[in-house]
C-alpha cells in the first residue's frame, strides 16, 4: 500500500546467502543465540544483545518489512527502552506525540483523560507510529551494529532441542540447512510456528464481537489525541476510535456485530459510507482495512528447554490498551540483560527462569486489562450491559462513574514480584518499589535521568543521593550520584521527590532500568547481598 | 473493617421503605436500571473492596442456599 512505499527508509530486502549454509549437514555451524523473527520484538531484541556484545542471528521468513500500520501506539516505556538501543529520537521525530485521551456517550464528551499530566519527562505518554517505520528504523540501527547477521528468507521448519544447544533446520530459497544455537528467542508472533514445533499451547480466550480496523489518509482537523465513543450517534449501539498517526493517516476503530460476514465487512464500498457517517464526508481514501476478533491467549511456560518466547508468540491480548507491541517489547527488555550475563557465565542459567516469572506475570495482568475492556465495550448479558450503562449514565455527573468506565487502559509498565527484588527494609512514603520500574526526572543540563542511566550502555547501576560520604558501588555497577559537588544537580527537586529520597538514600537498579532494591541508609553488605540476588547468584 | 451485618439503621423500616417506594411504578426492566445504578453508587460509598467482595459473597450464598433448598423439597 501507499503508506509503505513512500517514505526514506527501507523496507524491502534481499536473500542473501551465508556460508553457514555451505556447512556439511553433520557439522552445522554454532551461534550463541539465534532470534527468530524480525518484528518489533525480536528486532529490539537483537539490538540489545548486540549493544551488550552478543553476536546474534537474526532470522526471518519474509524479505520485507510487514505491510499495514497495525501496532501504532508506542509507550513512554517503549521510547525510554528505545533510547537506549539508539532509535528513539527518530521515532519520535517522525511519530505524533500525544498523551489525551477523550470519551464519548451519543452526542456528549463524558470526561478526558491526560495520561502524563507532569512536567520533566524525557519522553511523552505515547507516540503514534505506524508498525511499519517502527521496524524500518529498527532495521537501519541494525546496520550500524556488526554483531547482528540478519537473514531475510530463513523460514525455520523444524526444532530439535539437545543437551547445550538447539538444532534448527531452516529452509531458504537455495534449499535447506541447519543451524545450531545455545539459545533461540522465538519472537515470531501470534501465529507462532516455533511454538508449534515445541508442542506448546497457546490457550485463552477468544471473544465473538468483531472490529474493523481502518487506516485512512486525509487531512483533519481532529486534535492529536485518542477519541473512543460508546454508542455514538454515526454507529448506534457499538463503540468506535479515533486516532492519529503520521502523514495524515487516521486510525479507525469500528465494533461489529457478532454474527457480521467479515469477508462482506471488509470490501471497501462497505467500509466508506460507514467512515462517511462518522466523519461527515468522504474525502479519504483507505491505506489499510482489517477485521479482527479480541483475543486474550497466553502460554503456559514462556521458556521450552532453550527455546524463549518472547511477544506475541508467548501471550496474545485485545488492543485498545497499547499492550500488544509495548508489552513485547518490555518482554525484550527483561530478557536481554538475563541471557547476556547467562551467555558470559557471569549469572546462572537459572537466572532465565525469573524472565518466565516476571514477564508471564505482565502477561496475566495485560490479559486482565484488556479483557475487562473488551467485556466492558461487548457486554456479555443483559446485566452486563444494563451495569455499563449505568455506569455510563453515572459517569456525567459522578467522577466515580467517570473512573469506571473504560474504553481500554493503556499500558504502563508492569511491576514484579520477583524472586530478584529484595523487599524493603526501610520506610518509605513514595517511589518505585523494588520490581518497579524507575522513574524518569529532569537533572542538570538539559538532560534526564533515564540519559544518565543509559549511559555507557545499561548495567547494574546505582542512583544515590548525596550525604557527603560517597557509598562505593560495588565491582561492576555503575555509579548516578545526586547531589553534592560530584553528583548531578537536581534543579527541580523531581529526582528526590519522586523516589521519596533523602540524602544517604540510594537505588540499586537493574539493567532493564528495574529497582532491584533500595536502602535508607545503604551498606556495602545491603547492596552487595542485593545485587546477588537480583543477578540471580543465590 | 469487615462487611456489618448487624443492623445500622436507627429505624430500619425506613431504609426498607424508601428502597421499596423507589420501585414503585417501575417496571421490571426500569427497576432492574434502577438497581444497578443504586449498587455501583453504594458500592463507590464503601469504597473498600474487600468489604464489597463480602457483601458479594453473602448475596450470592443466599442464592446457593435457596436453590439448595429448592432441590431438597423436590
Amino acid at each position: 500500500m501507499a503508506g509503505a512505499n513512500t517514505h526514506q527508509a527501507k523496507t524491502q530486502f534481499g536473500y542473501r546467502r551465508h556460508s553457514d549454509q555451505d556447512r556439511p549437514g553433520q557439522n552445522p555451524a554454532e551461534h550463541p543465540v539465534v532470534v527468530v523473527g524480525a518484528g518489533p520484538v525480536g528486532l529490539s531484541l537483537a539490538i540489545d544483545l548486540a549493544q551488550r556484545g552478543q553476536r546474534v542471528v537474526l532470522l526471518d521468513d519474509a524479505d520485507r518489512i510487514g505491510e499495514g500500520s497495525r501496532a501504532i501506539c508506542f509507550s513512554k516505556r517503549s521510547l525510554e527502552y528505545w533510547d537506549r538501543l539508539g532509535v528513539a529520537d527518530r521515532m519520535v521525530d517522525k511519530g505524533v506525540v500525544w498523551s489525551v485521551g477523550r470519551i464519548f456517550h451519543g452526542e456528549s464528551q463524558l470526561y478526558q483523560f491526560n495520561l502524563l499530566p507532569e512536567d520533566g519527562h524525557k519522553r511523552p505518554a505515547f507516540i503514534n507510529l505506524q508498525q511499519y517505520y517502527a521496524e524500518a528504523y529498527l532495521v537501519d540501527r541494525i546496520g550500524d551494529l556488526p554483531g547482528i547477521d540478519l537473514r531475510w528468507r530463513n523460514k525455520v521448519t523444524a526444532v530439535e532441542q539437545r543437551n547445550d544447544s538447539v538444532a534448527l533446520t531452516i529452509e531458504t530459497p537455495e534449499g535447506a540447512h541447519r543451524l545450531h544455537g545455545q539459545y533461540v528467542v522465538a519472537c515470531d508472533g501470534a501465529r507462532s510456528s516455533l511454538r508449534q514445533m515445541v508442542g506448546a499451547e497457546f490457550a485463552g480466550q477468544v471473544f465473538e464481537d468483531q472490529f474493523l480496523i481502518a487506516d485512512v489518509k486525509m487531512t483533519a482537523e481532529f486534535p492529536t489525541e485518542r477519541w473512543f465513543w460508546f454508542d455514538p450517534p454515526f454507529h448506534a449501539g457499538r463503540s468506535a476510535l479515533l486516532h492519529r498517526q503520521p502523514d495524515d493517516v487516521w486510525r479507525i476503530d469500528l465494533q461489529l456485530s457478532r454474527d457480521a460476514d467479515p469477508v462482506v465487512e471488509k470490501k471497501p464500498e462497505n467500509v466508506r459510507p460507514r467512515l462517511a457517517r462518522m466523519l461527515g464526508h468522504d474525502k479519504f481514501e483507505f491505506e489499510w482495512i482489517s477485521l479482527y476478533k479480541f483475543q486474550c491467549r497466553r502460554m503456559d511456560r514462556f521458556i521450552h528447554g532453550r527455546v524463549i518466547f518472547a511477544g506475541d508468540s508467548a501471550h496474545q491480548v485485545s488492543p485498545f490498551g497499547a499492550r500488544g507491541a509495548n508489552s513485547g517489547l518490555e518482554d525484550a527488555e527483561n530478557l536481554s540483560w538475563k541471557l547476556d550475563r547467562v551467555l558470559r557465565g557471569t549469572s546462572p542459567a537459572s537466572l532465565l527462569e525469573s524472565y518466565h516469572v516476571e514477564r508471564s506475570g505482565a502477561a496475566d495482568e495485560n490479559i486482565r486489562e484488556s479483557t475487562r475492556s473488551t467485556d466492558f465495550m461487548a457486554p456479555n448479558s443483559h446485566q452486563e450491559a444494563r451495569l455499563r450503562q449505568a455506569v455510563l449514565s453515572l459517569a456525567k455527573e459522578t467522577e466515580f462513574g467517570k473512573r469506571m468506565v473504560n474504553g481500554g487502559r493503556l499500558s504502563v509498565p508492569c511491576s514484579y514480584d520477583s524472586p530478584l527484588s529484595s523487599p524493603d527494609a526501610d520506610a518509605w512514603d513514595a517511589g518505585p518499589r523494588p520490581g518497579c520500574s524507575m522513574l524518569d526526572a529532569p537533572v542538570a543540563g538539559q538532560a534526564y535521568l533515564t540519559d544518565a542511566f543509559r549511559q555507557d550502555g545499561t548495567d547494574f547501576t546505582l542512583l544515590s543521593f548525596s550525604n557527603g560520604a560517597a557509598i562505593d558501588a560495588p565491582d561492576g555497577v555503575k555509579d548516578i550520584l545526586i547531589g553534592g559537588e560530584s553528583g548531578l544537580a537536581d534543579p527541580s527537586g523531581l529526582v528526590a521527590k519522586r523516589y521519596d529520597a533523602e540524602p544517604g538514600s540510594a537505588y540499586l537498579l537493574r539493567p532493564d532500568g528495574y529497582v532491584a532494591a533500595r536502602f535508607r541508609h545503604p551498606t556495602r553488605e545491603a547492596i552487595t547481598a542485593a545485587l546477588s540476588r537480583a543477578a540471580g547468584l543465590n | 473493617m469487615p462487611l456489618s451485618t448487624s443492623s445500622n439503621f436507627a429505624l430500619p423500616d425506613d431504609a426498607f421503605r424508601a428502597i421499596v417506594e423507589a420501585h414503585r411504578g417501575l417496571t421490571d426492566e426500569q427497576s432492574a436500571d434502577f438497581d444497578a445504578a443504586l449498587v455501583l453508587i453504594l458500592a463507590n460509598h464503601i469504597g473498600d473492596i474487600d468489604v464489597l467482595r463480602e457483601a458479594l459473597v453473602l448475596a450470592k450464598r443466599r442464592m446457593i442456599d435457596g436453590q439448595q433448598q429448592q432441590q431438597q423439597q423436590q
